[in-house]
């Protein structure tokens, strides 16, 4: 460890930089539409219509047993050949992290609707509000309020797992890391720092996610 | 106004309503009774469609709340309900809880929907609360935020569903005047309650139910008087009796 050489990390920064915004970007997008799509699911699974219903716990239950690199893996094959023409890797990646994270979003949203009490929907509908408009401004609005931090925390994990992005040839800062470490031959330094940067921004995502809880407890 | 006829409801194989027949008119009041358990809960949940029935019709305002083609969030607008645990919405202020549905279901302007909001917080007491949250409140003050929610929808029935039991004693008064002012003021109610005084003083007739049927259904002078069935005298020496 004496020749532990910071000048590598210090003159690979700009690339480095590029691959992090690469995998907070698809983070970023991955949680919004994961938790729009989720939303739905768990909706669809609490419908009371049973072939909707069905149909969303078929897919959640298929999703939740296979692994996300076999999805992003489909995806990358799948989604050229039903729109007949390529998206790119960033696209198909994307597509990919959505699908599979609305399933896993889909059961947090459900246990966080099913905690609010019955007695709101009958409150709702009393007064003349149709079906969206209580999802919409009295049951998702507190449902998401109690959420909040275990969707965070589902961000945190959806992060790292951005770093399988690798194997269709997406550039983001794990294989910027990994880029470097082989082309200077410092892979010491690189996948120290590398965890470095992984460590700090999942830490502070966890810490946030502490304080919105004692917030919220007190 | 309000037609109950003959209507039974299960839950799975448990029979919670038996072939209940009543009515209501309009401006009358009529107040629901019984031990718990008995089903007058559930029955007045069915009158506004919240619990669907498996027999029978109920027919509000010539609009049959069972029937498939009805618009029952349409009717529902027009049905007023305060709940036992008076299920304000506890993310928004009272304002906005007031407001919600005018603006939604009645397209009301902000403006119009806050100065009908301003109007009937002002009647059960309570404007200097209006930006408050729920969680702010007392209980009895929430139930009367409750019954201000309702009337601002202009409702041609007022459906309350347990409105004190839920309440401490102090504050079950202030709750109860509010109702006995509205009943004085010509609002066809349905009351489901245990408070008799409330009953005695407003009720036009009173509604006693036991084990899912409706067991009498009298004026109150006559329910109070001289109840015809055990189960009812029963019932009021137990209540009647503090």
């Amino acid at each position: 460890m004496t020749d532990f050489d910071f000048n590598v990390i210090w003159m690979s920064l700009p690339f480095l930089w590029e691959g992090l915004q690469l995998s907070l970007w698809l983070t970023f997008l991955a949680v919004i539409g994961g938790i729009v799509l989720g939303t739905l699911l768990a909706l669809a699974r609490l419908s009371g219509i049973v072939p909707l219903a069905l149909v969303a716990a078929g897919y959640v239950n298929l999703i939740r047993s296979v692994p996300l690199i076999l999805v992003i893996f489909w995806f990358y094959f799948l989604v050229p050949l039903v729109l007949g023409r390529p998206v790119g890797s960033f696209y198909s990646a994307l597509i990919a992290f959505v699908l599979f994270e609305a399933a896993y979003y889909s059961e947090i949203i459900r246990a966080g609707i099913q905690s609010v009490a019955r007695g709101q929907k009958f409150a709702g509908q009393s007064t003349g509000l149709n079906y969206w408009q209580i999802q919409r401004y009295v049951i998702l609005p507190q449902a998401f309020r109690n959420m909040i931090p275990i969707l965070v925390t589902q961000g945190i994990i959806l992060f790292q797992d951005t770093s399988l992005v690798f194997v269709v040839s997406l550039r983001d800062f794990m294989t910027a890391s990994s880029i470097v470490a082989r082309t200077e031959g410092r892979l010491v330094e690189m996948y120290v720092f590398a965890a470095i940067v992984y460590f700090v921004i999942c830490f502070t995502g966890s810490m946030l996610v502490r304080r919105m809880k004692d917030r919220m407890a007190t | 106004m309000i037609d109950i006829k003959n209507i039974s409801k299960w839950y799975g194989s448990f029979k919670v309503l038996s072939d209940c027949s009543s009515h209501v008119d309009q401006k009358e009041v009529v107040v629901v009774c019984g031990p718990s358990g008995s089903g007058k809960s559930t029955l007045i949940k069915c009158v506004n469609g919240l619990e669907p029935i498996q027999q029978g019709n109920i027919i509000v305002d010539g609009a049959d709340v069972t029937a498939k083609g009805t618009n029952l969030t349409e009717l529902r607008a027009r049905i007023g309900m305060v709940f036992q645990h008076f299920e304000l919405y506890p993310h928004m202020t009272v304002r906005n809880n007031l407001c919600l549905a005018q603006e939604k279901v009645l397209k009301r302007s902000c403006d119009e929907a806050v100065s009908r909001a301003e109007l009937f917080l002002d009647r059960v007491g309570l404007s200097e609360h209006i930006d408050k949250h729920p969680g702010q409140l007392s209980g009895g003050q929430q139930q009367r935020v409750a019954i201000a929610r309702s009337l601002v929808m202009d409702p041609i029935v007022m459906l309350f569903d347990e409105p004190t039991s839920a309440l401490d004693p102090e504050m079950i008064n202030e709750v109860l005047d509010v109702m006995v002012e509205l009943a004085e003021d010509g609002m066809t109610m349905m009351v489901v309650t245990h408070e008799m005084g409330f009953a005695k003083k407003v009720a036009d007739r009173v509604i006693f139910m036991d084990e899912g049927s409706i067991v009498e259904d009298r004026s109150t002078e006559e329910f109070f008087g001289n109840p015809e069935s055990d189960r009812a005298k029963d019932f009021l020496s137990k209540i009647l009796n503090h």
